[in-house]
């Protein structure tokens, strides 16, 4: 594997994290599947044995934090790895973890421009303040590895969790990075210390974290992670992130030279450094994805004139074409208007075969139109044509508790999807909920059998772990049984009419319903047989019918029409069957 | 060649863009270029647009090739070619499969107003050629690189190239692939 190279690696900057913590001597990591952190786990469970470190996927972000507080509270280094979302939800135990001088590190994704997010683009770099957690940004691969091993440096030296905060681009950018030497990971020994209860010791802890902020903001101002490249211009250029890198190209397209100081570690946030930065130009232009955070300190400190969110957008990413229309704008900089194109968008789709789409298109084919509260997962996609079935998709486990208050309050009774991952990440306790609380609502699971959308991570329903080790697969049905759900069946979404028999009866049930749809991510069967060689069918349409319009409301995108007839793209026909159990008299297994 | 070379891969989810890709950073790293890419993957679901940049040359910054810098398109699929000619200007290279995927756009069409942004457009049916050649279209992604070599698009030597695949393509696949990249070089 490249990471584990000796000398050099053309790495990703989640590969870089990975690295970094290899260099640092960590002992174990532990993430729950989040774009775009997903990989740095992945490639934690890829190296984990031939490294002799331990890595595990998670149920949900915040027991992934606290196992790594586990370790670290045993003397072991660990590191946590969670989308920006997903550190919300950690955030309950990591603030009580700063306060009791937990060295942790934690990595917090940012997606600016919500390439795989669709809750908010919130900017991370506000749980600093919040927390008083120091944190540190890097702006590309080879920064991403030494960021990771300062900012272990910081959290075991000033017992404190320290975040690493990255964005999509510098998560999903590549490029040659140097490495050093991996250090093996020591054994953990818990020793206790002295724990005390009581409201004067949490003011006191607050207290203390303060005085270490104190204490790291005189690093702040003296860290490498925060440098200034000198040059003779008039106008000063601030900037974190991967904009640093957008600014290097646009200044020597621009040919201009202009000073930058380059902010890697920004809270505690380095003041004296600015200021004095600032003391030899007239104006500065600060250049930041998303929230104004750096601007906003500047701001407090000094009254020179500053461009910033005037220029550049609160939202999305920042591409490097924008630094330069923003720089240039700025200077007084007239540039060639680009050339419009418009392009018609395209939109992803679940995938042919999905088990997701057998299942909705079912439901809605049984019951109509009913509020339908839908979950985050693949199933998102039924939202759009044909099924366009989800009123709302809001976070992982959100569906359960949501469609109960909706039910509580109109008397009607929803349709809540959810997949296997988010029912075990925070379905199960919203389920415990509905139960107790004597909900009416059909509860549908749809059990895949794997953390598909996020790219095919194990969970407690695969049977293996993150290290590939068997693992117990617990029974969702089960589950909801102990639970005490009034009436709980398991359903196989490949069997279309049984399917549909079953959502009937489970949705006349009053009370907790709650049906279990298997079948597992078509994309990881179709895999599979691929590597072992095997042709799944392949259907094709042998009659022209009107009854043949029907598949339009299911959607498979193998099933296409063309001058008024309709085929199967066998490029991408997954095999699933269930075209054919919607029209049998159509439809055929190819030969 | 100018200091740095810009490439777009463009097509949808599940066309094999990582790979070709791949081959192709795998190529320009071992002619002892600064190489930096960049993607966005991790997400399972298909029929998404998706673009690969590339840049490779003495020393590369930014991983993203700005708006108007590409100096080669390659596209699996017409309508993500025309959409990533946001990154074309009067010099830039198109090359593309000559597909039209879920939409109701006019091939022609595309190709005249890709034609308008960029210098030149090379379409051809690689999905018709590599299914005739080996049953499925999985290998179209290597075709299309042997055809971008084979017009000179691509500013590396087809010696790195091979190397590239031999280390990216599973061994039982190298033949076939091998073959394609000939068959895409030779095709007009
Ligand atoms: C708090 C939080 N963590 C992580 C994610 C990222 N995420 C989006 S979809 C998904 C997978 C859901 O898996 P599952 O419920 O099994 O549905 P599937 O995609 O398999 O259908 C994850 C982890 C998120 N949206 N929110
Ligand atoms: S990855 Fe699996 S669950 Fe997701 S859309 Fe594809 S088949 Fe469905
Ligand atoms: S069998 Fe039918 S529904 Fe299933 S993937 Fe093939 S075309 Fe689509």
């Amino acid at each position: 594997m490249e990471i584990l190279n000796k000398k050099r690696g053309f790495l990703s900057g989640n590969d870089g994290v990975v690295r970094g913590a290899l260099e640092s001597g960590i002992g174990c990591a532990f993430s729950y599947p989040g774009t775009p952190a997903t990989e740095i786990g992945e490639v934690f469970a890829e190296v984990a044995k031939e490294t002799g470190i331990y890595f595990e996927w998670s149920v949900n972000e915040k027991i992934a934090l606290e196992a790594a507080a586990g370790a670290a509270f045993s003397g072991v280094k660990s590191i946590v790895s969670v989308k920006h979302y997903g550190l919300n939800v950690a955030l309950d135990s990591l603030l009580p973890l700063a306060y009791l001088s937990c060295p942790l590190v934690v990595v917090v994704t940012d997606d600016p421009g919500c390439f795989s997010s669709i809750q908010t683009e919130q900017d991370s770099r506000w749980f600093s303040k919040l927390g008083k957690i120091p944190i540190l940004e890097p702006s590309n691969s080879q920064e991403a590895k030494e960021m990771t091993k300062e900012a272990f440096k910081i959290a075991w030296q000033y017992k404190i969790p320290v975040i690493l905060r990255m964005s999509t681009r510098v998560c999903y950018s590549r490029s040659l990075v140097d490495f050093g030497l991996i250090i093996k990971p020591a054994k953990g020994k818990f020793k206790k210390f002295e724990f005390k209860l009581g409201a004067a010791r949490t003011v006191e802890l607050h207290k203390n974290i303060l005085e270490k902020i104190s204490e790291i903001g005189k690093l702040s101002e003296s860290s490498k992670l925060n440098f200034i490249e000198k040059s003779e211009g008039m106008t000063g250029i601030i900037t974190s992130g991967v904009t640093y890198e957008y600014v290097k190209e646009v200044l020597e397209k621009l040919n201009l030279k202009l000073p930058i100081l380059k902010i890697g570690l920004c809270y505690p946030f380095p003041e004296k450094l600015v200021k004095s930065f600032l003391k030899n130009v007239c104006q500065a232009i600060v250049i930041e994805e998303l929230d104004p955070f750096i601007e906003e300190e500047i701001r407090k400190i000094d009254s020179i004139k500053i461009h910033g969110k005037d220029v550049f957008s609160e939202t999305g990413e920042i591409k490097p074409e924008q630094v330069l229309e923003g720089i240039a704008k700025i200077l007084g900089i007239t540039l060639p208007k680009p050339p419009q194109i418009e392009v018609e968008k395209r939109l992803s789709f679940l995938c042919p075969g999905c088990p997701h789409r057998s299942t909705l298109y079912a439901v809605k084919k049984v019951l109509g139109r009913k509020i339908f509260s839908g979950d985050i997962g693949c199933s998102m996609l039924g939202i759009f044509s044909p099924l366009e079935m989800q009123d709302f998709v809001v976070s992982m486990g959100a569906s359960v508790g949501i469609g109960h208050g909706i039910s509580k309050t109109t008397g009607e009774k929803p349709v809540i999807f959810i997949g296997d991952s988010a029912f075990f990440h925070a379905g199960m306790p919203a389920l415990l909920n509905l139960v107790y609380n004597k909900a009416d609502a059909l509860v549908i699971i749809v059990d895949n059998r794997w953390t598909a959308m996020t790219g095919h991570q194990p969970n407690p329903n695969t049977g293996i772990n993150a290290m590939q080790e068997e693992a117990k697969s617990v029974d969702i049905a089960e589950i909801a049984k102990a639970l005490k759900a009034d009436f709980v069946k398991s359903s196989n979404v490949y069997s279309f009419d049984q399917l549909c028999n079953d959502i009937k009866e489970a949705y006349a049930v009053k009370g907790v319903s709650v049906l279990v749809a298997n079948g597992e991510c078509r994309l990881v069967v179709v895999r599979n047989a691929a590597r072992k060689g095997i042709m799944l069918p392949k259907f094709e349409i042998v009659k022209q019918d009107s009854k043949l319009e029907e598949l339009k409301n299911f959607g498979c995108p193998a099933i296409q029409k063309e001058d008024g007839k309709w085929f199967i793209d066998k490029d991408i026909c997954w095999g699933c069957t269930v075209c054919k159990q919607i029209v049998p008299s159509c439809i055929e297994i190819s030969k | 060649m100018k200091d740095n070379f810009n490439l777009i891969v463009a097509g949808y989810g599940g066309q094999g863009i990582l790979t070709a890709t791949e081959i192709i950073v795998g190529a320009s790293l071992k002619e002892g270029n600064d190489v930096r890419e960049t993607e966005l993957h991790g997400l399972a679901q298909r029929g998404g647009s998706l673009d690969c940049h590339v840049r490779f040359g003495k020393k590369i910054f930014s991983p993203l090739v700005s708006r108007g810098e590409a100096d080669l398109i390659i596209a699996f699929e017409a309508v993500e070619a025309l959409r990533a000619c946001y990154y074309a200007n009067k010099e830039t290279i198109v090359i593309l499969n000559s597909k039209v995927f879920r939409s109701e756009s006019k091939l022609k069409e595309i190709v005249a107003k890709i034609e308008k942004v960029a210098k030149k457009a090379y379409v051809i049916d690689a999905d018709k050629i590599v299914r005739a050649e080996t049953g499925a279209i999985t290998g179209t992604n290597i075709f299309l690189l042997g055809y971008a070599l084979g017009k000179g698009a691509i500013p590396l030597k087809k010696e790195s190239i091979l190397q590239s695949i031999k280390e990216n393509i599973r061994p039982r696949f190298i033949d076939e692939n091998m073959r394609l990249l000939e068959k895409g070089e030779k095709s007009d």
